[in-house]
């Protein structure tokens, strides 16, 4: 005669310190263990799709910059390539060089974020201080460019919004300078420390077929050990004249795919992100950023798909367009979306606790998620 | 120090009252400097200032949060049990506060001089747990409940090899009476207990490196005895938002503070008591070169809260540079490392002092 | 077993190297400002609040529907020939007179696409950003340099003007047949 029990639903709510935004997780835990975790999503949804179908083409470019507010570039240069392929117009070089150092440098402001916030919820607070001490310098070099902190509006269908300061190059350099003893000094504080490591290697393993199944990109694949990345698989730009390694999750702590290793490719990723700004930043010939950009933008009938890699994974724009100056549909294939599936399948059979610290190496961004 | 004030004042309430309060009087004092402190030293470990505009140098913030919250509306949820909840910070504070009875600030202020001091201590400090358990449960609360569950699994834990190394410490001095193991570490810091002891000979250098581990050792369970990071589960902002005392608001919480506090500064001092000399200085006295003899115990008072408070500081530096242990990881490493190590150490301990 | 103690002793030893990095940083200065008093200088291409200088604008509407969220409102009154408005800072001619220029900044999502196609470039982003207000009608800024009354005044000049053509295009539309009748 067993006794009934049932497990006890507790409800990470909406409000909760460290979901990362509006994000309720519905949790079935017996004692400690989860049994079931259940996201409900939409507490952010602002219908960025149906209002790009009220906006002219230049006019969605604001609205994109809002979708994944942590990595703003990213979204521009995924819209702009998608409607510049659809109207098959080519960019001048310098227009090229510099959407990408804009995007590395963007790609490591939003892996400081993510590295941050994935300490802090494990309860170190004061590599996040130090990490957003480091964003403050990116955040500043852009906004001499284009006058924003955040939401840039910078890259255009066509071109750029602004030609790069004066100060840009050498202030560019001073940041890698700057920026090569501070990793460092993260790995001795955060990503060696036995306690870290006890917290996050072996938890939230991700096997190699389950992560191709549900579709992740980004860090979250390559910490399962495929070397995957647009940059390279499917380049973009002018992604292939650079030379850069792409990291794997190599188990170095734990097995591989856990949440150690999503850490640690997000470290290794921002080491090459140097290295391709530095390879960059000497070479940018002159130019007019905005003899490209069309007077009125009227793409020809059809459909385009277009994916980028976003610090995220992989952002793709689908753009049908029926010839008026308004786009017929714009669809985000935004990767924190497709990543969060993911979640169910990980945390089966651990602790309340790990449950965090798996949410904060994935990587979400409600923005995102919810559009 | 009561047989002084009873016979100053003749009337044994008085008397009592006043030794009473004096201990009261350090908590109070060490949680109003200790919640400054804490936020001006983790300010400072992140590169930023720190409160520094209520008074100068930010002095007044934490008068300024007791007045905060002490004008703030008891709100209470309604379905809680409230005799529980209304009990409960109550014994939370006196678990803690308890335990100054018996710790000597110097020789001439003793609560009382028992023999049994250090067992008294240990046994008081453990009716936090009682407390805790309550909070958790009368919340009506699951994420308090989890907390509770979690903080009472952790304290009781702890207590085992905390109470191992303290034995080891008395199978080396003989005593339980916290003034007498005081007062064998007396005169100059090589007669401090983590240098060995005041006995000269070859135990005493046998002894250092085992004295230095079950420091280490005591050092963390009491870390882990206060809820202090890495072990602070149960009041773990990012995941439980503030754990057992998250239904709590305006003074019943600010004697949850209180009593954190209070139990900070009486597991240093337990700590220094033990192996750091109490409240001898290091380096001699300065009554004894000039002659002032009524000048010691104000000297001896100094050096016990500057050791005192430099464990604070060590725990608090602590505190901002590690992360959090989670649950089932914080009892294999007390029961599958801390408590092997203390019990390999007291027996090579008395083994060395059999020699 | 080799396993238990290479634990421990990482354990201690990472814990000491993070706390080595932390002491460190005990004693370097802050990297923060004391905000209210000290306040930073902020670049020439800042985008924050924007003003509009009335003397240039030609009321062509081109920010209204450049703005993406329509937050710009305009409405403007055609002038009679014989009225005179002003030279605009470049030379050119103004011939409306704009009535209404309202910008609601609660709207307002700081993006610049409306500075680009202003022709006398009369609307631009200053480095304003301490402009909250209690109440949220307050955020609407009103640009307009014309009052009520004027405005008012304008625009029954303008509706009488075009009365005054179309009567006169009907008395011309009406004449021609009556001089062939008197031709023939």
């Amino acid at each position: 005669m067993a006794l009934k029990t049932e497990h006890m639903v507790l409800n990470m709510g909406p409000q909760h310190p460290s979901t990362h935004g509006v994000l309720r997780l519905e949790l079935e835990i017996e004692g400690e263990l989860v049994r079931k975790v259940t996201p409900h999503l939409g507490y952010l949804h602002r219908c960025f799709e149906k209002h790009a179908e009220a906006m002219q083409y230049n006019q969605v470019v604001p609205y994109t910059d809002r979708l994944d507010y942590l990595a703003s570039i990213s979204n521009n240069l995924g819209y702009a390539l998608a409607v510049e392929k659809l109207m098959g117009i080519e960019v001048p070089e310098r227009v090229e060089y510099i959407r990408v150092i804009m995007s590395e440098l963007q790609r490591i402001a939003s892996h400081l974020v993510a590295i941050g916030s994935n300490g802090a919820d494990i309860g170190a607070l004061t590599p996040f201080l130090y990490l957003f001490r480091d964003r403050e310098h990116i955040l500043s070099i852009i906004e001499e460019t284009c006058g924003a902190r955040m939401l840039y509006n910078y890259i255009w269908v066509g071109g750029l919004s602004h030609d790069i300061h004066p100060d840009f190059v050498r202030k560019t350099k001073e940041f890698c300078n700057y920026f090569k003893p501070t990793i460092v000094e993260l790995d001795n504080l955060l990503s060696y420390n036995k306690i870290f490591i006890e917290r996050t290697a072996n938890i939230g393993v991700l096997p190699v077929d389950t992560a191709i199944n549900f579709g992740a990109s980004g860090p979250t694949l390559r910490g399962s050990g495929i070397k995957f990345d647009l940059r390279r698989d499917d380049p973009y730009s002018i992604y292939d004249r650079f030379d850069f390694e792409i990291p794997v999750g190599k188990g170095l702590m734990g097995t591989v795919g856990d949440c150690w290793d999503r850490y640690y490719v997000r470290i290794r990723e921002m080491e090459q992100s140097l290295r391709i700004i530095e390879q960059a930043i000497d070479h940018i010939p002159d130019g007019d950023v905005q003899s490209a950009i069309p007077k009125r933008i009227k793409p020809p009938k059809g459909t385009v798909y277009k994916r980028v890699e976003n610090p995220r994974g992989e952002l793709g724009y689908f753009i049908v367009s029926d010839g008026s100056v308004n786009p017929f549909r714009v669809k985000v294939r935004a990767p924190s979306f497709v990543n969060l599936e993911v979640l169910g399948e990980l945390c089966k059979g651990y602790l309340v606790a790990d449950i965090i610290a798996i949410l904060g190496s994935i990587d979400i961004v409600l923005g995102e998620v919810d559009r | 120090m009561y047989q002084y004030f009873y016979d100053l004042t003749g009337n044994t309430i008085l008397a009592t009252l006043i030794v009473a309060v004096f201990p009261l009087v350090n908590v109070l004092i060490v949680a109003l400097i200790g919640v400054y402190l804490e936020r001006k030293v983790s300010a400072w470990i992140q590169d930023r200032v720190g409160p520094n505009r209520t008074g100068p140098f930010g002095l007044f913030q934490t008068v300024a949060d007791f007045v905060k919250m002490l004008q703030k509306e008891d709100a209470t949820a309604k379905d809680i049990d409230s005799k529980l909840y209304n009990i409960a910070p109550v014994l939370v504070f006196t678990g803690s506060f308890a335990a100054y009875a018996a710790i000597p600030f110097s020789s001439k202020l003793i609560g009382s001089e028992a023999e049994v001091g250090l067992f008294y201590v240990i046994a008081i400090s453990s009716l936090v747990v009682g407390g805790i358990l309550m909070a958790g449960w009368s919340s009506n609360n699951k994420y308090s409940l989890l907390g509770a569950m979690r903080s009472a699994a952790q304290i009781i834990s702890y207590e085992i090899p905390t109470a191992i190394i303290v034995l080891s410490i008395v199978m080396l001095t003989g005593t339980l009476s916290l003034d007498k193991i005081s007062n064998m570490q007396t005169a100059y810091f090589w007669n401090w207990n983590i240098f060995g002891g005041a006995e000269f000979g070859i135990t005493k250098f046998l002894l250092i490196p085992f004295m230095i581990v079950g420091f280490i050792i005591i050092f963390i369970s009491t870390l882990a005895e206060v809820n202090r990071t890495p072990f602070d589960i149960p009041e773990a902002e990012s995941e439980l938002v503030a754990g057992y005392f998250t239904e709590y608001c305006g003074m019943k919480w600010a004697m949850f503070m209180l009593s954190e506090y209070g139990n900070m500064f009486a597991v240093s001092a337990i700590v220094s008591i033990l192996f750091f000399g109490g409240y001898h200085s290091p380096i001699g006295y300065l009554g004894n070169t000039l002659g002032i003899e009524w000048l010691i115990p104000f000297e001896q008072a100094f050096w016990f809260l500057a050791k005192g408070w430099f464990f604070i500081l060590v725990q608090m530096w602590l505190r901002w540079t590690l992360p959090r242990l989670r649950v089932d990881q914080l009892m294999s490493l007390c029961w599958k490392y801390l408590i092997p190590y203390a019990f390999v150490n007291l027996i090579i301990i008395g083994v060395i002092s059999l020699l | 077993m080799k396993e238990y103690f290479r634990n421990t002793w990482l354990g201690i030893y990472t814990v000491l190297v993070g706390m080595k990095i932390t002491f460190k940083h005990l004693f370097t200065p802050a990297v923060t400002i004391q905000y209210p008093e000290v306040k930073l200088k902020l670049p020439e291409r800042e985008r924050n609040r924007l003003y509009v200088n009335m003397d240039d604008c030609i009321g062509c509407d081109q920010c209204s529907r450049a703005c993406p969220v329509s937050c710009i409102e305009i409405e403007t009154v055609k002038s009679i020939p014989g009225e005179d408005l002003g030279v605009t800072s470049n030379g050119k001619k103004k011939a409306l007179w704009v009535t209404k220029f309202n910008i609601d900044f609660a709207k307002c999502c700081y993006c610049q696409l409306c500075v680009f196609p202003c022709p006398t470039e009369c609307i631009y982003m200053t480095d304003i950003f301490e402009f909250s207000e209690y109440d949220r009608n307050n955020l609407v800024y009103k640009f307009a340099t014309l009052s009520e009354e004027e405005a008012q005044e304008k625009k029954l000049n303008f509706e009488k003007f075009t009365a005054e053509k179309e009567a006169q295009k009907a008395a011309a539309a009406a004449k021609p047949k009556d001089d062939q009748k008197t031709a023939s």
